[in-house]
């Protein structure tokens, strides 16, 4: 189903910080901070992953010289059990708080949630986004850091970053949410946890395919359709995909994923990046810059996230997968 | 789409294990570790008197050892990243194991955390050495009191 | 014939490497599963005698690998057997366990102590 929001919410400010092996992103001059400890100073990489989480948010509250206390809502997720990263990141920002679960593609839910309780006039100010800190979804989803295991050319690499938006009234010099898609669950049977790109392209591809026919748009009516964290195969594939249902080159030219460009070329990340801070430092920094200069006018952002625990794989399971779509404006 | 069809997509895209390319660098960095095990088991029997049997023990506790200061030094990450198999097969590939997860649960103390997630990767092997030693051993008693073989 | 026991270790403990790489790779099972199969065959390969004539010849090659941790485990019981019967099949493993574990506790305590996990790519 689609969603419009005639009142336009629009993202006030953004805030996006990341950790010291994201000083090699292509993306890192677009990020508001990049920490020399993966700990941010903290005794355990969970205590550093909520640190982060605040940092992020106190550079939103900055930006637009916000106190918490006039924030009504923040709205997070993250990878680790139970959340609490987020959980003790929202303690210490004591702001009224829903904490959310979408994978890695909770960037995109926040925001959608946000821009609901502002379209209702629930909320004058919102803070929405995600976060993942390597060391801590690593440990819980594969192996000990320090194992030494082979992963194949599709793993991909959960990046250390947490990206931010702030989500407030219509501003006509700002970029605004003007509709988004809550996809469904897909499940097209990959089981293999070093395949996120393969498992989630389907989910991708259902929840863009339906935003635009329910919206009477095509493709080219985007500058740019980006997804979460495909990484550079699941992205191919997810291109493959609507070659199939008859796209153009110039169409599929428009798809970019911010997981395969994340780290670049470099072969080290196999890949690319994935991870609910992902999506989320590249949309709230990179891509909120590009709008807010104009370079862009309409963008759909597509956060995608594999619904799997380590428990689930155990057992056999196959990997259900969604995806989150928000269309974005500049006027 | 249907998933047929996507598996077709999929598969098509996705590249495909370099069997061979794995298995040589599996060959090579194994073997050099078993020759490393040579040289130390040598090592044990010309300077510290030891036997050809018992060298064998304090080898693999040396291997173990340097498998520790690998993975402490995040250097025996990279080695099972480029050999796979070639180096989680030998014993320091065990020791990797057993150490990288109690260097992972120190931040739970060290009874719920380095204690109990110890043998997390490795405890698999020790129920199936163990194991098999047993059913293996009785099942040979077995053929040995029928007198289908002899000890 | 020093350099010559050292290719034969190479050979012999890279090939069984080369089957834990296909494994992996051709089985489409974790490096759990490997390891496992791997030690059940060296415990199999031992009930039939075949184990130890393959330490005589390869050396290093052949008790490095996780296989031998199965070996001596089997051997140890097969030993004891041999001498008390049933109470030596629980009694034998009990005296040979194996220096690998022993060697991983120990050092993955002080490993513990001393170092911290790593999260750094290549």
């Amino acid at each position: 189903m689609v969603i419009l929001f005639p009142s336009k919410p629009s993202i006030l400010a953004c805030g996006a910080v990341a950790g010291p092996l994201e000083n090699k992103s292509v993306f890192k001059s677009y990020f508001d901070a990049i920490s020399e400890d993966e700990r941010w100073g903290q005794k355990t990489n969970e205590q550093g992953h909520s640190k982060m989480i605040q940092e992020a948010c106190n550079i939103v509250m900055k930006k637009v010289d916000l106190k918490n206390l006039d924030v009504d809502y923040f709205l997070s997720g993250d990878l680790v059990n139970q959340m609490t990263p987020t959980n003790f990141a929202a303690r210490e920002l004591a702001i009224s708080f829903i904490g959310l679960f979408s994978a890695c593609a909770t960037s995109v839910s926040s925001v959608i949630i946000a821009s609901l309780l502002t379209e209702l006039g629930a909320s004058q100010f919102a803070i929405a986004g995600a976060a993942s800190q390597h060391n801590a979804i690593e440990r819980q989803f594969r192996y000990p850091i320090d194992y030494g295991a082979q992963k194949p050319a599709t793993a991909q690499w959960t990046v250390t970053a947490a990206g931010y938006a702030l989500i407030g009234k219509h501003d006509p010099k700002l970029p605004s949410v003007v509709a988004a898609t809550v996809g469904k669950v897909v499940d097209y049977g990959e089981v293999s946890p070093f395949h996120m790109g393969g498992a989630m392209a389907p989910a991708a591809y259902d929840t863009i395919n339906s935003h635009l026919k329910k919206r009477h748009q095509k493709i080219t009516d985007y500058d740019l359709i980006m997804t979460g964290d495909l990484g550079k195969i699941g992205l191919k594939i997810l291109k493959a995909m609507f070659a199939q249902t008859g796209a153009k080159q110039e169409e599929l030219e428009l798809f970019r994923d911010a997981g395969a460009e994340y780290y670049g070329e470099d072969k080290a990340f196999q890949s690319g990046a994935s991870g609910a801070g992902c999506s989320a430092s590249v949309y709230f920094s990179y891509i909120e810059q590009q709008l807010k200069t104009g370079r862009f006018k309409r963008v759909l952002l597509v956060a995608t996230g594999a619904l799997l625990s380590p428990m689930s794989f155990q057992q056999g399971e196959t990997i259900p997968c969604t995806a989150h779509a928000i269309e974005i404006t500049m006027e | 789409m249907d998933p047929q069809e996507y598996q077709q997509i999929e598969q098509k895209i996705t590249p495909p294990t370099p069997y061979f390319k794995n298995a040589l660098k599996a060959f090579l960095v194994g073997g050099i570790i078993c020759t490393i095990g040579q040289a130390i088991t040598y090592l044990y029997i010309i300077f510290f008197d030891f036997t050809d049997k018992t060298a064998g023990n304090a080898t693999v506790a040396t291997m173990v050892f340097i498998a520790m200061v690998l993975t402490g030094l995040g250097l025996y990450r990279k080695l099972g990243a480029f050999a796979g198999a070639g180096s989680a097969v030998p014993v320091t590939g065990f020791g990797n194991a057993v150490v990288s997860a109690a260097i992972e649960g120190r931040t739970e103390g060290w009874v719920l955390g380095v204690g109990s997630n110890m043998f997390k990767l490795a405890g698999s092997v020790i129920l199936f050495g163990v194991g098999s030693a047993f059913f293996i051993a009785l099942i040979k008693l077995i053929l040995v009191s029928m007198g289908v073989v002899e000890w | 014939m020093l350099f010559f026991s050292f290719l034969i270790a190479f050979i012999v403990g890279g090939l069984i490497c080369v089957v834990g790489q296909l494994i992996m790779d051709v089985g489409k099972l974790t490096p759990g599963h490997t390891l496992a199969i791997l030690v059940v065959a060296g415990a199999v390969l031992d009930g039939l005698g075949l184990y130890e004539p393959l330490i005589d010849f390869a050396g290093a090659g052949a008790t490095i690998p996780i296989t031998s941790f199965g070996n001596s485990l089997t051997h140890g019981a097969l030993v004891e057997a041999e001498k008390h019967g049933w109470v030596g099949v629980l009694t034998g493993m009990f005296e040979v366990t194996s220096s690998g574990i022993s060697a991983a506790i120990v050092f993955g305590f002080i490993a513990a102590l001393i170092f911290k996990p790593k999260g750094k790519a290549n």
